[in-house]
């Protein structure tokens, strides 16, 4: 698992030359430690809704009667559409459709920006009607009520954190898609190159016109290159294409998982 | 051109985008499901449906979405150790709260 970074391809006799080796089972692996430690961030508060609920069941019951049910399914229902575009984002990666991978990440981003905006209009009619942290109204409401929008808030507002956060980081997923990796492709003497002695490299087009050709090649010519601006086809596809792609698409499913138990628990239990 | 040391960095065969929807609409299904329990006023049971029903989501998203299905063992290890951890968590917290 933990082979260290090291240039191989040539000294190893393979086709593609100076090819640096990365662990990417181990950054996946280090994601999902860091998704682990998220999970149990919002666990510690998931444990302290439900001593507090137990405790006060009926200020739960009405105080979960003032949250907008209609707002809240609408709002599971974008993050799970983000979800489903993001998987698709990374599914088009796989096999080689760019465009499809771009438009399903721009996709992933606006359902983002949307469940923002609607939590941004849920939160103003809550405040206008005086129930925001700290304020006079909510002071007079039954102690269990406080503590249920205190931790409604809290949770919420620590959840819509991550989702600014992950459509930061998707919308740098996006450039760096957009700006897509040049790729490197070598032969070397001794893997194909043998046979090409005595012949020479050449540039044709479509029509099979001769646009360029090199020197003839013979026993002094060690290795040919090709430049390519590349985007990974099913027959060609590398790792490196879609690891960070795909990392960052395992941080934006945790944040619609924790959105999957927020909502019952504050939405629907009423 | 052998791209040998490439195929074993592979993850996984790539996922048809077919299964995604079905997966999707299997979500939003059971959100469906979910509101329309809530609805019911169920009373005490209501809130064992809409957590068994979020723990069915949520293993969803983490089996198919996340990966976690073509992953191997130690990534599904490293989670149930963490669903451990927190059941612990949860348990001795309870053992506390609900005898006093």
């Amino acid at each position: 698992m933990s082979i260290p970074a090291h240039a191989h391809g040539a000294a190893h006799g393979d086709s593609v030359a100076l090819h640096v080796h990365k662990d990417y089972r181990g950054s996946k692996f280090a994601i999902w430690l860091f998704l682990i430690t998220e999970v149990l961030l919002f666990g510690g508060m998931f444990l302290l809704y439900s001593v507090y609920r137990a405790k006060y069941p009926t200020d739960f019951h009405m105080a979960a009667e003032e949250l907008n049910t209609l707002l809240g399914t609408i709002n599971t229902l974008v993050l799970l559409t983000s979800s489903l575009t993001m998987a698709l984002s990374i599914a088009a990666t796989h096999h080689g459709n760019r465009k499809l991978a771009l438009w399903m990440l721009a996709v992933t981003i606006l359902c983002a920006c949307a469940f923002l905006v609607i939590k941004y209009f849920e939160w103003s009619a809550k405040f206008h009607h005086g129930i925001y942290p700290g304020s006079a109204h909510l002071a007079a409401f039954p102690r269990g009520e406080i503590l249920f929008f205190g931790l409604y808030f809290t949770m919420a507002g620590v959840h819509g954190i991550h989702v600014l956060v992950g459509a930061v980081l998707l919308t740098v997923m996006f450039i760096r898609v957009l700006g897509q990796p040049a790729g490197k492709v070598s032969f070397v003497a001794g893997h194909g190159l043998g046979n090409a002695e005595g012949g020479n490299v050449a540039i044709v087009d479509h029509d099979g016109n001769i646009l360029w050709k090199g020197e003839p090649i013979d026993s002094s010519i060690q290795r040919i290159d090709v430049k390519t601006k590349y985007w990974p086809v099913k027959s060609r596809f590398k790792i490196e294409d879609f690891n960070q792609l795909e990392n960052s698409g395992l941080y934006w499913h945790i944040v619609d998982i924790v959105w999957i138990f927020l909502f019952p628990l504050f939405y629907l239990i009423t | 051109m052998s791209h040998g040391h490439h195929e074993e960095a592979h993850a996984h065969e790539p996922v048809g985008y077919g299964s995604y929807f079905i997966t999707w609409f299997a979500l939003v299904f059971l959100t469906a499901i979910t509101v329309t329990a809530a609805g019911l006023h169920l009373g005490r049971t209501s809130v064992a449906v809409a957590l068994t029903i979020a723990t069915i989501k949520a293993s969803i998203v983490l089996y198919l979405f996340m990966h976690l299905k073509y992953e191997d063992a130690a990534f599904r290890r490293l989670i149930l150790i963490m669903i451990g951890f927190f059941g612990i968590m949860v348990g001795l917290t309870f053992t506390d709260v609900l005898f006093r």
